[in-house]
């Protein structure tokens, strides 16, 4: 699979779906979770579900770092925004996400300087260009953005720059795997590992998964095809009794990760003891903050945080759509109070949150699709917002 | 943000572990550091991500990534956008 019609085959598709359907055992329901939200993505934009058959479940799980980050960050975030002489910086998709009173964006509103950057590199610039004001960024992400964070204070601290500090919210992968495996009510088969994480941590850390848990997974991309073919690689896996860690995106993803990103992350970032994630609780060992030795860049020491907890919006369903256990349009609130403009759940808001990539690519035609049976994904193709043949 | 893009490296920056690369017409400095030791040069790929290039990738890998992200619609827009107006160097 190396040419871009080879990607977005329709026939191989079929032919993959048929091969598929072979591997499953006649009356046996599989469940497995996508764990990243670009996975999420590409399942509700190609319509790949409607590929498989109907005893496979693709249920998506914690992969969206604007998803998990609790209120009470946000609410903190927004208190060190509204400190004198401070710039705030972060990424766009941070900026809607509601904590206990308002979001970046009503802060801004408000009065507070809160930026937009692409980079926390960007986010140094702008302390280097504005001496007398303090900068923060507003680190959030797993393993794939904190050795951006990472190298970004190790710059800083190499430049002597004394004005930039990092509010540190960046997340790890395996806790919350582990916590989801921990978690009674939900029964999972596999999982789909994270492509982008995995150019990071590598394959080898997800084999408490495959060895104390018993559940395949594989690293998968995020072509329509590469997750037809991760599916196939986790069906094969389960009938041949086999539970074991494989790599389906060896194209991109080293079985060893990255060994320079590991190491910028362990030298300025530790686990925390412990970590609120948005609908999961208290996760040990879930999370990152600064070390000691750079405490003078993070925002945490420099500045006083109430640190308040914050609980999840009553009609807010986040939590269970994030472990899996519910499906986005199960939600009572989904694409009725809560829209991708007016988001009452953090699932909503990125678009890599399930609630919104359903609510943007799924939700128009999931009636037909009831009507007319599953299958037959050509009909449908090119319908507005709606479940598309995975064709170039 | 959590889009990775692939990126064809234009230039290396002779003095320090910066690229400038192509990404569908938008030309942008990057930072290389991650791949020390990756012997980039210009005409290679890079998936990069948030303004640091995380892996080296062929040229089909990066064209069949391209494709894909395009198709995101407003998700890739709102990426491009925000790397037009970085300001690494």
């Amino acid at each position: 699979m190396r040419f871009v019609d080879e990607y977005r085959d329709a026939e191989r598709a079929r032919a993959l779906a048929a091969s598929i359907t072979a591997l499953c055992e006649p009356g046996r329901h599989y469940k497995f979770m996508e764990v990243c939200g670009g996975h999420t993505h590409t399942i509700y934009k190609h319509g790949l579900e409607d590929y498989l058959p109907e005893g496979i479940s693709l249920v998506h799980g914690p992969g969206c770092p604007v998803c998990v980050i609790p209120m009470g960050r946000v609410d903190d975030a927004i208190h060190i925004a509204s400190q004198p002489d401070v710039i705030m910086t972060s990424f766009g998709d941070m900026m809607r996400v509601p904590g206990g009173r308002g979001s970046f964006l009503d802060a801004k509103a408000a009065g507070a300087d809160i930026r937009m950057v692409y980079s926390p590199l960007d986010a140094l610039k702008i302390a280097e260009r504005n001496p007398s004001r303090r900068v923060v960024f507003m680190g959030i992400g797993f393993e794939t953005t904190a050795p951006s964070t990472a190298m970004t204070v190790l710059r800083a601290a190499a430049a002597g720059t004394r004005n930039f500090s990092v509010f540190c919210n960046h997340v790890t992968i395996l806790p919350a795997i582990k916590a989801i495996l921990d978690s009674p009510d939900l029964r999972l088969d596999g999982f789909l590992g994270p492509g982008h994480v995995s150019t990071v941590i590598g394959c080898g850390p997800y084999s408490f998964i495959t060895g104390d848990y018993g559940k395949p997974l594989v690293v998968a991309g995020f072509e329509p095809l590469d997750i037809l073919q991760s599916v196939h690689m986790l069906l094969a896996q389960l009938a041949e009794g086999r539970s074991e860690v494989e790599n389906q995106y060896g194209r991109v993803v080293p079985w060893d990760g990255n060994p320079r990103a590991l190491e910028a992350i362990s030298k300025v970032m530790e686990p925390r003891p412990y970590f609120e994630w948005r609908g999961l609780g208290f996760i040990s060992h879930s999370a990152l903050r600064m070390k000691e030795e750079y405490a003078a860049f993070d925002a945490e020491r420099v500045f006083d945080i109430p640190g308040g907890r914050v609980a999840d919006p009553k009609a807010c369903q986040c939590g269970e759509v994030l472990k899996g256990v519910l499906r986005p349009w199960e939600c009572k609130v989904f694409g009725t109070a809560c829209t991708p403009e007016t988001p009452i759940g953090t699932c909503m808001v990125s678009s890599e949150g399930a609630c919104a990539a359903y609510y943007n690519f799924g939700r128009f035609t999931r009636e037909r699709i009831s009507e007319v049976g599953r299958g037959g994904g050509a009909d449908r193709a090119g319908e507005p917002g709606g479940v598309r043949e995975p064709v170039r | 943000m959590c889009l990775a893009i692939p990126g064809e490296i234009v230039e290396i920056m002779p003095d320090r572990p910066v690229a400038k690369v192509d990404v569908t017409g938008v030309r942008r400095a990057v930072n290389i550091a991650l791949l020390d030791g990756e012997r980039l040069a210009a005409g290679d790929w890079v998936l990069i991500h948030v303004g640091f290039a995380m892996s080296k990738i062929d040229e089909d890998e990066a064209r069949a990534t391209l494709a894909l992200l395009e198709g995101l619609g407003e998700a890739y827009d709102d990426e491009i956008d925000a790397l037009r107006e970085s300001r690494i160097d």
